[in-house]
């Protein structure tokens, strides 16, 4: 059977971060060296074993190790970069070149630069999310082995599967930028999941479940994992469409999350000086009904979304986006700072845990208050337009009728525009996901447009 | 002509001081396991891309990388590793940790080298050098030159420009030895208008397997310029997308991302193995009407989806997945089609030495009917039109697939009346075929844009279709 090898690279530069923190002082001493005024640079190295076990049997034994460096260079203001997996001298060197003739035809931009000096981080916080998993591939085999066959020994309906996954990684950052700013952190990252196939008459379903977290003793039981993911199947069989029609919607707490992910994209520099925004001069505005507050909190420890600073050394922390139903806050980089006459929020490379806020009602109180409704546990396609806020998305879900579920839908798509939808939201649930970089409960929308018979 | 397999020769094994003999002996030692096949897939790539934006050329990067992903195969188990050095520690260190799939002690053996013969698809050129970085600067300012010159209303151009410059080797214990040199490029143009307040953006572009001299040639870079502005403007009086089960006419060329979501990837050999798509055990079954064959063809000169040989060593196919309406085969990489008692149809694609393969498409598409275009939408007293879709998603297991329009009109008494907004449609894979009631004489390809998501791993694709008529699929517009 497999030996314990978890990692393949011959350096594993994952523990070695003096090594990493010489190689982008080296880059940027070469960007000096070659004329550019100002430069940063930044490594990423990574590591991980994941196993998959299907039908009882082993399937994949994959042994990953990945590293790049990414170096950005600044001729006054005239921007190139450059990356490179290999981190010999040699080919540092020519990385820095690559980046250098780059900026020899890219155009001056007032805009373009580092993010300003005083703006770096100062101290960088351990946020706690480094535990290195000592798992040999066997250990992981098993592990995936019993999620698998819980899942399977569920019900006789559970009659296939894509099989039981477990995985571990672990990462290395460091980021620098010749503000002298110099910051790393590493990382782990574990998770289990699992994928069951059903059947009842003629249709066939697949459903999921998975957990994933920083410290492998929070990782669920992975039993838990796969009779969920084997319940999930089942309460899918002989799903129905629905007549097209009006009615209120729940969007299940695992996929709430993608509602934030449309605030975000809508509420980003890029978008907003390119004007491809529905939430262009929103801010200070109403968005949300009064009882909506959505902040982001990149310090939290063990999280999956944290970030001791951002992806140009800037020091992030505690961000309301939005209070009281107001668009407080938008998510900047330094560019697109510049580009609106504002200032960064240390959003360079995205935002890190968002958080809405809940009250006290639970799922099932959700269901209840919406009484008559559809509660959406999948959605399909990429039919979201972020310049207009037109949202048209192929669903999956339950039928809710008298406060309960009736039946499980399918084939039938949700539309509406996302301005609308934020302004009806009637409650958000406490049963949040933890399990990524946005945490939120499930979310009650008052009216949404479904599209089937 | 130099050999696909001496130009990779020299490129990736050459400055590693390694040859054939070092590919042998790493088959060697992953053969002392109980292992049926295994391979070595090297690559070298190099890729840059060009960003304009404000009417100004702001951004380009430049990126190099390389590695090789060791394969070991075991019955139904793979054992994968690999590296980003290329020498021979690393890939010795690779090899010892791939074949622990499989017990040791049994000694397999490694075939001698057979030359796969690939097709002739493309020159194999270095994309990145076809043109000087100040012509690619030129090409920018052409496309945002363009585009504002057609219409005040346009207020921001996005254009981009990349190139990929991909050397791929693979060596397996079966013989197989076979190499490709695989340019790829691409030009994009996203426009944002704005009238009365009102925004609405549109995109276009197009590529392939060839040089950036592509982009110089037939006024295309004005051709994507017009169609991006067109859509955007046409979206400034779009109103709003009926909802519900309709007839719906698809135009011709990129819409035919219907066939690569609805039919394509439950026709991958990995999902009917497993037994996990909605088309397991279907083949000889009627899933389209009788006007309907489409095939996956990876062997089409110069197309985004094209490969010499997949990245298995095998030279692609055109493969028959429908024909006349009946199912007929499932697109397969060696992994399914040995455990199928079947050959590998050439499908067999990853998205790097840092990937396992998979059964993927290439350039997937119908072919065409009989019927004049005009002829379809003047069949339809009431339903939707759509020529422009943005992408798609399918679950293969329930059928159950999405597909976005983003240009899109309401037909009504057999005529193209007004545009509507961006809608979903989603239908049944097995069945929606079945309701193709006219097949237009238009086949089209796409442009060259896109990219196929499986798996977590990304591979350039081609798709097309005539002009179809649908009798029934659901819009998800907000209409009643």
């Amino acid at each position: 059977m497999a030996d314990n090898q978890t990692a393949v690279a011959l350096v594993d530069y994952t523990s070695d971060s003096d090594a990493l923190s010489a190689l982008v002082t080296d880059a940027l001493a070469e960007a000096k060296a070659q004329g550019a005024s100002t430069a940063e640079a930044g490594i990423h190295v990574e590591s991980g074993l994941e196993v998959t076990v299907r039908m009882g049997e082993v399937e994949t034994v994959e042994h990953t190790s990945d590293k790049s460096l990414g170096v950005t260079v600044y001729f006054g203001q005239r921007k190139g970069s450059a990356t490179t997996s290999d981190f010999s001298a040699a080919a540092i060197k020519d990385t820095v070149r690559a980046a250098c003739s780059i900026a020899r035809y890219t155009a001056e931009d007032e805009y373009a630069g580092l993010a300003d000096a005083d703006m770096m981080a100062r101290d960088i916080p351990d946020l706690d999310l480094n535990h290195h998993w000592n798992i040999s591939a066997d250990a992981a085999i098993e592990l995936a082995t019993e999620c698998e066959t819980a899942a399977r020994d569920c019900d006789k309906r559970i009659v296939n599967s894509e099989g039981a996954t477990v995985s571990s990684h672990q990462a290395l950052r460091v980021y620098a930028n010749s503000h002298g700013f110099i910051g790393g952190y590493p990382s782990t990252y574990h998770s289990a999941s699992c994928a069951v196939i059903g059947q009842e008459g003629e249709g066939m379903q697949r459903d999921y479940w998975y957990d994933a977290v920083r410290d492998s003793i929070d990782l669920n039981n992975v039993k838990a994992i796969g009779k969920m993911a084997a319940e999930r199947t089942l309460r899918r069989l002989n799903g129905r469409r629905l007549p097209t029609g009006n009615a209120p919607v729940i969007f299940a707490a695992d996929i709430a999350s993608t509602l934030a992910g449309h605030l975000i994209a809508a509420i980003r520099g890029g978008s907003l000086y390119r004007k491809a925004s529905f939430l262009l001069d929103y801010l200070d505005k109403q968005i949300f009904p009064e009882h909506i507050n959505i902040h982001e909190e990149p310090h939290l420890k063990k999280a999956m979304g944290s970030a001791p600073f951002d992806s140009e050394g800037v020091a992030n922390g505690h961000h309301v986006l939005v209070e009281n139903g107001i668009l407080q806050s938008y998510v900047l980089d330094s560019y697109s700072a510049r580009k609106l006459g504002m200032k960064t929020t240390g959003n360079a490379g995205g935002v890190h845990n968002l958080i809405i806020d809940h009250g006290d009602d639970s799922f099932d109180d959700l269901v209840k208050q919406m009484n008559k409704g559809l509660i959406v546990t999948e959605l399909m396609g990429q039919g979201v337009n972020i310049v207009t806020g037109d949202y048209s998305r192929g669903a999956s879900g339950f039928w809710v009728e008298n406060g309960e579920i009736q039946y499980p839908v399918e084939e039938i798509t949700i539309a509406g525009n996302l301005r609308d939808l934020f302004m009806h939201i009637d409650a958000v649930g406490n049963d949040v996901d933890l399990r990524g970089n946005t945490r939120t409960g499930s979310i009650l929308i008052e009216d949404i447009m479904i599209g089937g018979e | 002509m130099t050999s696909h397999v001496d130009l990779a020769r020299n490129q990736i094994l050459s400055p590693a001081g390694m040859g054939d003999d070092d590919l042998q002996q790493t088959l060697d030692q992953v053969m002392t396991h109980a292992v049926d096949n295994a391979d070595l897939y090297f690559q070298a790539s190099r890729h840059e891309s060009w960003m304009l934006e404000d009417s100004i050329v702001k951004e380009g990067r430049h990126g190099i990388e390389q590695g090789v992903g060791v394969r070991a195969m075991s019955g139904e188990k793979t054992g994968f590793a690999y590296s980003d050095e290329i020498i021979v520690p690393a890939l010795t260190k690779a090899a010892t940790a791939a074949r622990a799939i499989a017990r040791s002690g049994q000694q397999g053996s490694v075939q001698a080298w057979k030359r796969s013969a690939g097709h002739d698809l493309y020159q194999p050129v270095d994309p990145l050098t076809t043109l000087s970085d100040e012509e690619k600067v030129q090409l920018l300012h052409a496309a945002d030159a363009a585009a504002r010159a057609i219409d005040p209303r346009v207020k921001q151009v996005i254009v981009s420009l990349a190139g990929v410059y991909d050397t791929v080797l693979i060596a397996a214990s079966n013989g197989t030895l076979a190499a490709d040199v695989r340019p790829l490029v691409r030009f994009n143009v996203q426009v944002i208008v704005e009238h009365k307040g009102r925004r609405e953006q549109g995109t276009s572009g197009g590529g392939g397997r060839v040089g950036y001299e592509f982009f110089t040639e037939e006024d295309r870079i004005k051709g994507y310029a017009r169609e991006a502005v067109h859509q955007a403007l046409v979206n400034l009086e779009a109103i709003d997308a009926p909802a519900g089960t309709m007839t719906v006419v698809l135009g011709p060329g990129w819409p035919g991302v219907l066939l690569h979501e609805a039919i394509g990837h439950g026709l991958e050999g990995d999902f009917n193995r497993k037994g996990s798509s909605a088309f397991a055990g279907r083949i000889g079954e009627r899933v389209a009407t009788p006007g309907c064959t489409v095939v996956d063809d990876g062997t089409m000169a110069g197309r985004r989806g094209s490969l010499n040989v997949d990245d298995e060593g095998t030279p692609t196919e055109s493969t028959v997945l429908i024909e006349n309406g009946i199912l007929k085969g499932y697109m397969q990489d060696t992994l399914n089609a040995r455990l199928m008692g079947v050959a590998s149809t050439g499908n067999g694609r990853r998205e790097s030495y840092a990937h396992l393969p998979m059964p993927r498409m290439t350039n997937t598409y119908m072919l065409a009917g009989q019927h004049d275009p005009q002829e379809i939408i003047a069949s339809v007293d009431k339903g939707l039109y759509a020529v422009n879709f943005g992408g798609g998603q399918v679950d293969i297991t329930s059928g159950k697939f999405v597909f976005s329009a983003s240009e899109a009109y309401l037909i009504e008494n057999g005529k193209v009346t007004q545009p509507v907004r961006g809608a979903t449609l989603i239908g049944n894979g097995p069945d929606v075929l079945t309701r193709v009631s006219m097949v237009g004489n238009d086949l089209e390809l796409d442009s060259g844009v896109g990219t196929c998501g499986k798996e977590g791993q990304s591979v350039p694709v081609g798709v097309g279709q005539p002009t179809l008529r649908i009798d029934e699929l659901t819009v998800g517009g907000t209409h009643g």
